[in-house]
């Protein structure tokens, strides 16, 4: 499990724009580096971010990313979301199977 | 001294015939060069991402440093100038770079519920080049705005 970092700030009123920070530990390999033996050192990126909310009526994205070789290290994004009550889910995947989910729950006030 | 007198305007002369000349050879070489050069990337990498529809400059702002000190880690923020309404909002955002490896950057997948129409991110930049964001509203009209960066460390520097 990768390190993972998600910031929502903390008490939100109902129906304000808030911004959601996220980042995950993860090296995104580009594929473009040599390593010390002369070897293409392999691509291992995250290739997706999804983050969607439940709201208990319906289970929306909110956002979506799709990452490349330029994406920096511990890839970050930072979006906004309306503030309602509900559960956020933050799923990233990349390759070599890598997959990782994180929830939080907003309730704003 | 009164004979070497006339030899000065003529190496005057001499100099100026061969400057003229320089730059009369010179700026066809220049214009052979632009004319042979491939058509500007960017616009091209955008009009296949846009499927050939018409992308109009303004409503996106790329946000950016224009010099960077690190390639390996340069924060980006794309805003789109949109209600992000049910009604109206921005679609996707798509951003390409011009001398990295791979011209993708990163793309995005919006949707009203963001309330605010603004992403940031970090990239990797290569070198010092131009940086186009695109957007689509929910109209189906694409906007762009094109940057350019000068880095003064790389990424992608092949490391041992």
């Amino acid at each position: 499990m990768a390190r993972t970092l998600i910031t929502i700030p903390p008490s939100p009123k109902k129906g304000d724009v808030i911004e959601i920070r996220v980042l995950i530990q993860h090296q995104m390999e580009t594929g473009f580096r040599v390593s010390a033996d002369g070897t293409l050192v392999p691509r291992n990126i995250i290739k997706k971010f999804t983050c969607r909310i439940n709201d208990g009526t319906s289970d929306d994205t909110v956002f979506a990313a799709e990452f490349f070789p330029a994406v920096a290290a511990n890839p970050y994004v930072a979006f906004h979301l309306v503030a309602v009550p509900g559960t956020l889910t933050f799923v990233w995947e990349g390759d070599n199977g890598f997959s990782q989910t994180e929830t939080a729950v907003l309730k704003p006030a | 001294m009164t004979g070497s007198e006339p030899l000065l305007p003529t190496r005057r002369r001499l100099l100026l015939a061969g400057g003229a000349t320089a730059l009369a050879l010179g700026v066809p070489v220049v214009r052979a060069q632009t004319l042979l050069a491939p058509p500007d990337e960017l616009a091209t990498l955008v009009r296949n991402f846009t499927q050939g529809a018409a992308v109009l400059p303004g409503k996106v702002k790329l946000d950016i440093s224009p010099l960077v000190d690190n390639g390996n880690s340069v924060p980006i923020t794309i805003s789109v100038d949109s209600p992000m309404t049910p009604e109206s909002y921005v679609r996707q955002i798509a951003m390409f770079n011009e001398k990295n490896p791979q011209r993708d950057v990163l793309r995005a997948q919006l949707s009203p519920r963001m309330g605010k129409a603004a992403v940031s991110s970090r990239i990797r930049l290569a070198n010092s080049q131009k940086l186009v964001a695109v957007a689509q509203l929910s109209d189906g009209t694409w906007w762009s705005h094109t940057v350019d960066v000068l880095v003064t460390l790389a990424a992608c520097i092949d490391l041992p």
